[in-house]
């Protein structure tokens, strides 16, 4: 077994609404990823993925917990510190329209990963180096002159990997890089990440709500509910043997391409909507929707616990 | 050959070869973001009209005080109070000096005055605005109190009681204009950077480890560029006007320098029997304030990228 590359312990994120209001949007968080493989965390909107992958890069500071790199306590690092881990941590966005400036050309959009870090001397260098970036996502040279409205979605989603990929991480967190993007156009990003991933070794976080998609890509699958993991799994075990009834709920609402089984399929619909983070119940958070909930689940908080071998599930009756 | 093999080349139907990278081609003209403005405030014939008036002012107040046989000081008394003829394209004044010289010594004070303020306001507003908007939290709560208390005192009271201690002069008017002239811009600028700072491309640059300075200045300013020319455009014409208004009051430049405002002012209590002193100073300041609004309100249309076609 490869080694743990990063190791997220009791991370929680609460952002403070002013008026003595906490929205809690990661609590608790636990998660060990290991170099070369591929962790999806996946959930409905809201439910704190993105603010997971965003603090985890720290873009914002952690409320509390610890997040250790390659053994290192990243969390405490002062701002010159971290730089050095930035260069080994990289992320790609939610947003291909919104995540490269409008004003920049793309050479100056890849060309600043590589000034911030000092990795290049010359502009010659500068230029030849973000071509060289560009051809590996497939794109070409001359594109290097051109500005980020000129490109398709996907264009400019390659574009945004070629930013990350620029200091040479080992480590990426894609923030659901395909749900502004075309479907026909996912299957081309998503496989063209599963190459570069090969190729240069890189670690992924995947944060997606698109749950086939997480299972192609991903091995093994974190279930965010409201700001918890409630599952974690390997993603063919999860997907075989959904233990917690929201996991249960999200896979049976998998369309299959084939109509007379999709028809008899049973589906579990969920009553309500997700419940405030600010205001989140008591016990477990998704009792209020539960199909199955007790009065055990509004009075105690259940665990993460290893239900199956490698499986963990927070369910009091998983 | 009794079973012909049809290779793909020779097929008719075959589907054509792509080049892998044919897709990728932008085939498009590269238009910039400020060529594409450029070629939107083409359309706008009024904006453009506002932009020309604009130009032929300013070369007017440039070139007829060094063109004229006139000066703007030189009391003739035998001719006061012409009317426009062929040697005063505009008449003269109650002390015999060429109205055309004055309108044009007068637009250049005031043309002055408004750049003057508007170059001032941006950059005390583009800095309070951006750290404002951009640290947030307790330093914009502390920041934004303190503009909205000097908002509150009445601009004309400011400038009253700096008269008492400074000399009314061109000085002293750009100096009261600026105590509260900045806070607009400010507050757009505040605006921008709290609209743009979570844009995914500033946490990008941020993931890559860029600092402060980088994110505000190559990301958030650049980007928030459009609402603040546009207020810049808008602050020249408000600057004149304050100049025009103070002057009237006696307040401003003192003779025998002349802005727009004191020519109306001198020339206010004849208007009947010379109205030409009166017209040509006021016919100035109405055409430059409407020339910079509709050009303002042009630069506004063009940067809105909702108005795009």
């Amino acid at each position: 077994m490869s080694k743990t590359l990063l190791d997220i312990q009791g991370l929680s994120k609460h952002f403070n609404l002013g008026g003595g209001r906490v929205l809690k949007a990661v609590q608790n968080f636990n998660l060990s990823i290991r170099q070369g493989e591929t962790v999806g965390l996946v959930g409905e909107s809201g439910c704190g993925k993105t603010t997971a992958g965003r603090t985890i890069m720290r873009l914002y500071e952690p409320t509390t917990g610890t997040m250790s790199y390659d053994g290192v306590d990243i969390t405490k690092l002062s701002k010159k510190q971290f730089k050095a881990y930035r260069r080994r941590m990289q992320m790609i966005f939610q947003d291909p329209y919104a995540s490269l400036n409008p004003r920049l050309t793309v050479l100056d959009i890849i060309g600043e990963a590589l000034d911030i870090h000092g990795l290049v001397h010359s502009r010659a260098e500068r230029k030849r180096r973000v071509e060289e970036l560009l051809e590996l996502v497939g794109l070409n040279a001359e594109h290097a002159s051109r500005y980020p409205h000129e490109f398709s979605g996907g264009q400019r989603q390659r574009i945004g990997i070629t930013r990350a990929l620029a200091v040479q991480p080992e480590f990426v967190v894609c923030d659901e890089p395909i749900s502004a993007l075309d479907v026909s156009i996912q299957a081309q990003i998503i496989n063209q990440l599963i190459d570069l991933q090969k190729q240069l070794g890189l670690t992924y976080l995947f944060v997606a709500h698109d749950l086939s998609m997480v299972k192609y890509v991903s091995d093994r699958v974190a279930v965010m509910y409201l700001g918890k993991i409630v599952e974690l799994a390997t993603s063919e075990d999860l997907y075989d043997y959904p233990q917690h009834p929201y996991t249960q709920a999200l896979l049976s609402a998998i369309p299959v391409p084939d109509p007379s089984k999709e028809r008899q399929k049973e589906r579990i619909v969920l009553s309500g909507d997700l419940p405030s983070p600010i205001n989140p119940p008591s016990g477990c958070p998704f009792r209020t929707r539960c199909p199955a909930a007790t009065e055990k689940c509004a009075s105690e908080v259940p665990e993460l616990r290893e239900t199956r071998t490698g499986h963990w599930a927070a369910c009091h009756y998983a | 050959m009794s079973n012909p093999v049809v290779t793909r080349d020779d097929n008719p139907f075959a589907p054509l070869r792509k080049e892998a990278s044919a897709g990728e081609k932008i085939t498009r003209k590269s238009l910039t973001a400020w060529q594409d403005i450029r070629y939107r405030m083409k359309g706008n014939k009024l904006a453009m009209f506002g932009l020309w008036v604009i130009v032929a002012v300013v070369l007017l107040a440039i070139l007829i005080p060094i063109l004229s046989p006139y000066d703007h000081f030189s009391n003739e008394l035998a001719n006061k109070n012409k009317a426009p003829s062929w040697s005063h394209w505009f008449g003269t004044d109650d002390l015999g000096r060429d109205m055309l010289v004055r309108t044009m010594k007068g637009a250049q004070i005031s043309l002055f005055v408004g750049v003057m303020a508007a170059i001032i306001d941006f950059f005390i507003g583009i800095v309070y605005g951006a750290i404002m908007g951009y640290y947030g939290g307790k330093v914009d709560e502390i920041m934004n109190r303190f503009s909205e208390i000097l908002y509150a005192v009445p601009n004309l009271l400011v400038t009253i009681l700096l008269l008492v201690v400074m000399e009314p002069s061109l000085t002293t008017i750009i100096v009261a204009m600026s105590i509260t002239g900045w806070i607009n811009m400010a507050w757009i600028v505040r605006g921008q950077m709290i609209q743009l700072k979570n844009q995914e491309y500033a946490l990008a640059s941020q993931a890559l480890g860029a600092g402060h300075m980088r994110i505000l200045f190559r990301h958030l300013i650049p980007n928030a560029m459009g609402p603040i020319i546009v207020t810049v455009t808008l602050t020249v014409p408000s600057a004149i006007f304050t100049e025009a208004f103070l002057s009237f009051l006696g307040l401003g430049v003192q003779s025998p320098a002349a802005s727009w405002g004191t020519m109306i002012n001198d020339s206010v209590g004849s208007m009947t029997l010379f109205p030409w002193r009166l017209f040509f100073p006021a016919f100035f300041l109405s055409l430059t304030m409407f020339a910079f609004n509709v050009f303002g309100d042009g630069l506004r249309d063009a940067f809105d990228p909702k108005l795009k076609k």
